[in-house]
Order: structure tokens, then sequence, then C-alpha cells
């Protein structure tokens, strides 16, 4: 299970999170929405260890273990995922070569549970391509420069990519539909599905819109208002939402 | 910024200084002969009796000297107050005589060469080698085949035994002892180098490499190089440099004139790896006739203070010059680097691409002059400096100079200052890969398109060093 107690973070001086609790588990898919600055992403920054997320009070878990302590790279090797909002260009390092790096060390020790273990750059290359094609990506931006100049759908697309191949025991997904249209979201949407069936991933999954809950069913939906989780519950407040803003809540 | 909670060890700074691995050395005690500290008309003379020098080589010499003991020290860039010149050995002869094989090679010299694994990738990538110990270049090799091209590849002083007339057509005429104070004093004291001859049309298909070792403390090492590639002729050419980790510096200055006649292609690479005791002072210039093309790939890792600005003086019609730089700054380091490019005549391109890093407070600079002169019509320059800073408190300048003598040039200049990547690397390390590793697969991403330049052994080993820098600059 992951999770938040009673968290609050500052980042420059300004409270971004206050008194969050959450709870996460595995196979589960759970909505965070809420209007614009109201936290969200800082609650995802936080969860995956960015520096400038300062950590007040409160408690994360993944598993019983504390993950307050860890740095970003722990808590990954730990089986969290961030798929990022904007994935960053690190120019002059290819796609490929990074991800080779962090299978090697997500499955230093752990098995993968989705997959046979793949011991080759040349057997990794061949399942990257494989999965560009279920994801109706172009298989040669896995030769490219990790980010640089990928459309913003494409971006999105290989986040999901690297997700299915480091196998996370809980993802928080960081408004992955923005920006799609409609087929990627598909596209999009069937590869969380399949993480979430192959290797029981918990998603919490950050939107600003109802149209994702179409393709990705959530077990539950929480409002997140400055700083603060508002309300909970389940589709019947998506469609409530709609109808009312987050104004009235 | 940290990203690790977990206390880094405070021995990172020892272990940034303990990690260059070039950094054994032998005693003089079997040399030839050993300069007493210190310069003097005397030992000019000295230099140029030992060598038995032509007449005309004494004269420039001395004039060169005291053109040296004249100009003041440069009064922009890094500061060289700390050079001692009185402490410095200018002239160190480690062995009798050069000899082509490994064998005939003192041991002590043989193993430093080795240790370096210079016979190593003789052997597999190149075409001919030349080793400098110090003063004198003690070895040198080259393929029967280029020999019976007519292909010469010989150390500075035999090229002067052997065409004297050659050399004396060239010899100092693209970089006069007046163009600064450390040209001067190379030309003064100058000691070994390489003198490349490859005449018209003749392709040399591997690179040709000298290799530079300073083995001595205070030693002052003062090679001379020269290269003409003639009349549509290709040639590559590599100097490697490697010192000591003393604590008393050396001084480096060499002096490379590079001739590219007409259609001919000369790539002129240097991997430079000294220790931070060095002072480095170079001097490096390049002519290039009607349709030519010369390409400076230049890699500065360590010495206490680089400047180098090697540069391209574009002469003829339609010719090429290209230049790619990389520097890396660490602690009490400062890299001045940077490129001169001269149009002279219509159609002449030229590109100069800069990539510094700077961490632990070091300094990297780049500095360039592009001049166009009237008769440059036509013609375009490119000029890309990219710095990536590690910390807070490493530094990068940009010192950028153009003139232009008329209207019809199209020049582009770009720089860009990125600080690695707070957001690059959290990035990395959300997918689990550690702060180091996510540090040194930024900085090698940063300048992979430069190290694609080089052959794969050379590329590979360029890495490794690169790695190792950044091991323990954590913090």
């Amino acid at each position: 299970m992951l999770k938040i107690e009673k968290l609050k973070v500052k980042v420059a001086d300004k409270l971004v999170v206050d008194k969050v609790s959450l709870e996460l588990n595995s196979g589960e898919i759970v909505a965070l929405m809420g209007p614009n600055g109201s936290g969200k992403s800082s609650l995802a920054y936080t969860l995956a260890g960015h520096p400038h997320y300062q950590v007040l009070s409160g408690r994360l878990a993944l598993d019983d273990r504390s993950l307050n302590e860890l740095s970003p790279d722990e808590r990954s090797q730990m089986g969290l995922f961030l798929a990022f909002q904007y994935p960053v260009v690190v120019e002059g390092v290819r796609y490929e070569r990074f991800l080779w790096e962090a299978y090697q060390t997500r499955f230093a020790k752990a098995k993968p549970r989705a997959h046979k273990r793949i011991d080759s750059i040349i057997e990794f290359h061949d399942y990257l391509v494989n999965l560009t094609s279920q994801l109706e990506v172009n298989p040669k931006l896995i030769e490219r420069s990790l980010n640089l100049g990928f459309s913003g759908g494409e971006k999105k697309k290989l986040e999901i990519l690297q997700l299915l191949v480091l196998e996370p025991r809980y993802a928080v997904l960081d408004e992955t539909d923005s920006g799609l249209d409609i087929d990627a979201l598909q596209v999009v949407a069937h590869g969380v599905r399949l993480a979430v069936k192959k290797f029981s991933l918990g998603v919490l999954l950050i939107t600003h819109y109802q149209r994702v809950l179409d393709y990705l069913k959530p077990d539950r939906v929480l409002i997140m208002k400055s700083g603060k989780i508002v309300a909970s519950g389940g589709k019947e407040l998506v469609k409530r939402l709609e109808k009312e803003g987050y104004k009235e809540l | 910024m940290r990203f690790t909670q977990k206390k880094t060890s405070p021995a990172a700074d020892k272990l940034i200084s303990d990690v260059y691995e070039p950094g054994f050395s032998f005693a003089t005690d079997g040399y030839t002969f050993v300069s007493k500290p210190g310069i003097s008309e005397e030992v000019v003379k000295t230099i140029s009796r030992l060598k038995e020098e032509p007449d005309w080589m004494l004269k420039l010499r001395l004039k060169a000297y005291k053109h040296f003991i004249n100009s003041p020290m440069p009064t922009w860039g890094p500061d060289l107050s700390e050079i001692e010149f009185d402490k410095i050995h200018y002239y160190l002869k480690p062995t009798d005589k050069l000899v082509d094989s490994w064998d005939q090679v003192p041991d002590e010299v043989k193993e430093t060469f080795e240790r370096l694994k210079v016979p190593e990738a003789e052997r597999a990538v190149l075409a001919g080698l030349k080793a400098q110990y110090d003063s004198e270049v003690v070895y040198g090799s080259l393929g029967s085949m280029l020999k019976e091209q007519g292909v010469v590849f010989l150390s500075m002083d035999e090229g002067l035994k052997q065409y004297p007339e050659l050399v004396k057509e060239y010899f100092s005429k693209l970089v006069s002892f007046a163009d600064n104070k450390f040209a001067a004093l190379n030309t003064a004291v100058w000691s070994g180098g390489s003198f490349l001859y490859v005449p018209k049309g003749i392709e040399v298909k591997l690179p040709l490499q000298t290799y530079f070792r300073i083995n001595s403390p205070n030693a002052g090492q003062f090679e001379r190089t020269l290269i003409i590639v003639d009349e549509g002729a290709k040639v590559h050419y590599i100097e490697g440099c490697t010192a000591p980790n003393f604590s008393s510096h050396s001084l480096h200055a060499a002096v490379v004139e590079v001739f590219v006649k007409k259609g001919a292609r000369c790539q002129y690479t240097t991997v430079q790896n000294w220790y931070k005791n060095v002072y480095n002072l170079v001097t490096k210039r390049s002519r290039v006739e009607t349709e030519g093309e010369m390409i400076w790939t230049d890699f500065n890792m360590g010495s206490r203070v680089t400047m180098k600005y090697p540069g391209f003086v574009l002469a003829g019609k339609g010719a090429k010059g290209e230049m790619l730089s990389m520097a890396l700054a660490g602690k009490g380091q400062h890299q001045d680097t940077g490129s001169k490019a001269i149009h002279l005549a219509p159609y002449t391109t030229s590109s100069i691409v800069s990539k510094s890093i700077s961490k632990g407070g070091g300094v990297a600079s780049y500095r360039g002059l592009i001049q166009v002169g009237p008769e440059a019509i036509e013609s375009q320059n490119t000029v890309v400096c990219d710095a990536l800073l590690l910390d807070d408190q490493s530094r990068s300048n940009t010192y950028p100079v153009e003139r232009v003598y008329n209207s019809q040039v199209k020049l582009q200049h770009e720089a860009t200052v990125s600080k690695v990547g707070e957001e690059q690397l959290f990035y990395l390390m959300s997918r689990g890969i550690d702060e180091v590793s996510a540090r040194k697969m930024i900085v090698s991403g940063f300048v992979a398109d430069l190290v694609r330049k080089l052959p794969l052994e050379y590329a590979v080993e360029m890495n490794r060093l690169i790695d190792m820098e950044m091991e323990g600059s954590v913090g």
C-alpha cells in the first residue's frame, strides 16, 4: 500500500500540500482532480522526492517502509514511479541507453513480474520496439536523445512505455492525459490498464478532465483544493463536478 | 540543492584529486642532459648547439628569446602570476637518440608509455606514432606503405635535419615569435614535436599520433609542430598529453602550425589530460588554401590554466574551418579556450562549437575572434558556445569579438549556459538512477556530439576520463 499521512509540504515558503492523507492499494486506480494550483502536482513531486518540496510534517510510506528520508532513485527502486507532466529533455542521452540503465538498476535484485528478465541490450532494444508499436509511437524515438524534439503526445506515450518497462508497484500519472488527442488517450489508457492487469499497478491519476475516466475507470475519486483533499467519492462525484465545477466543493 | 538526504562523505574532494591515473613518474638520473633551472641566452645557445642546428635557427631562437624577455605577461585572461620561470628546466633530454623499436627505448620510458597504453593504441588504430618524453621525441614509427607514398613523419628536430629547406620555408611563418609571449618562449627553446608532410593526393586513412609526456618535476615542455598537407591530401593527426602529479608547477608552451593546401583536409585532434599543476599555454594556427578544410577537435581536461585558441586563416576561396572544443574545469582550474577564425577569401566558411563544463569552483571561458576581411565576400561563420555548470561555485564566461570588413557575410552566435539541470537530475533519478550516474549521464550527453568526432577507441577513453572526473563530484 502507498500511504500518505497528514502530509504538509512547503515549496519556496508557500504551503502547497496541507494535511493530506491518502491510501492507494495495489491494482487500484484513484483519480485526483482539482483546479489549477490546488497542489496536485506538488503532491506528485513530493512523493517522488523532488528536492524543492520540503516536507514539514507527515509521513510517506510504501508497504510500511517510510519514504521520507529516501532520495528519488531510492524511491524508484522501491517501486514508485512518476509519469511527468512535462518530461525533461536530456540532450545526447539516448532514450534506450538511459532506459537500459534504469532497467538494470530496477531489476538488479527484484524480479520482473510481467516479463522474463532481459539480459542483453539487443534483446532490450527489440522489447522496446515491440512496446512502441503497442503504444503506436515511432520506434526511432528510442534511438534519439531523451525527449529532445518529441511532440507532446510522443513524450507522454513514452512515459507510459517507461512505466511498462520498469514495472513499478505504484505510479503517479501527473496529467498524462493533458494535450492528448482521443487516439493517443486510448493508447495511453490501454497501457495503464495493461500495467494494472499484468503487475497490479496502483495508480494515482492526476487529471483535469473527466474524459480520461471513461477509459480508466477509477475505484475512487478525490478532489483537491488549496492543498487539501476536500471531497472523495465514486463516479457520481465526477458527474457533479461536471455540472457544478469546483466552486461548490 | 540536495537530492540525497544522506550525508555524502567529505572525502569527495580528495577523491577528485587522487583519481588522476597517469600521475606516476620516474627519476631523471639517467637523463642525457638536464639544463639548470632558469632561462638565459646561454640556455638557448646550448639547446641549439646540442641539436647541431643551422645558423638561421639559432638566430631565430635568439630573436625570439629577446622578444620573450621584453614582452610583458598577458594582462587579460587567467592568472599566470604563479609561474616561476626561474625554477623551470627548459631542456630535459632523456635519451641519446630517437629509436623506432620499443625494445630500444630505456625501460622506464617504455614502462611509462606502456602504462599510458600508447604502444597498444599504436598497434590497434594508428598509422604512425611519435612518443615525446619531456623535451625529446624518444620513439617514432610510420607504416611502411605511407613511407613509400612519400609521407614524412618525423620529430621536428629530425625534420629540420633532413628537410632543412622545407622547414625553413614554413617554420614560424604562421605563428611568428612576436605573436605572443609564449610563442616567443617556444620559438626560443623549442624541442621535439612533430614534422609531418603529406604529399599531393595522398590520403592517410588511419590517424597519426604524437604522445607528449612530461616526466620531470618543474619541467618545461616546448614542442614545436609543423604540418604540411599538400594539395588534395588528407590526414588526421592526434596528440595526447599527460603529466605526473607533482605539486610544483610545470609549463607546457607549444606552437603548432598547420598548412592545408588546395583541396586538402586536415583534422587535428588534441586529447589533453594534464595533471592540475600544468600551465598549458599553447598557440595553434592553420592556413587553409582554396577549397581546403581544417578541423580542430580539442579536448581539454586537467591543467591548472589552459590558454589555447586554435585558429584558422582561411586564405583561399571556399576554404573551410571547423573548431570543436570541449573543456572541463574543476577545482582550482581555469580553462580559457576558444578560437580565431580569420576569413581572407570569398566563400569561406567557419564553424566554432565550444562546450565547457565547470565544477567545484572551476572557471571555463570561451574567447573567440571572428575577423572577416574586405575580400571575404559571401563568407559565413557560426559560433555555438554551450556551458554546463555543475554547481553554484563554478563559472563560465564568454568573450566573443567580431570584426567584419564587408557587408556580404553571415555570422551567427549562440551561447547557452545551463546548470545541471536539477530537473534533469530529478528526472533521471526518479527512474532509479543514482545521483553520480545521473550526473555522468548528463555530462557525457552534453559532449556526446563532440566525442563522436573521435576515432572509436579515443571516444571510449574520453568518456571514461569524463566519468572519472565526475566521480566524487557530488555534494
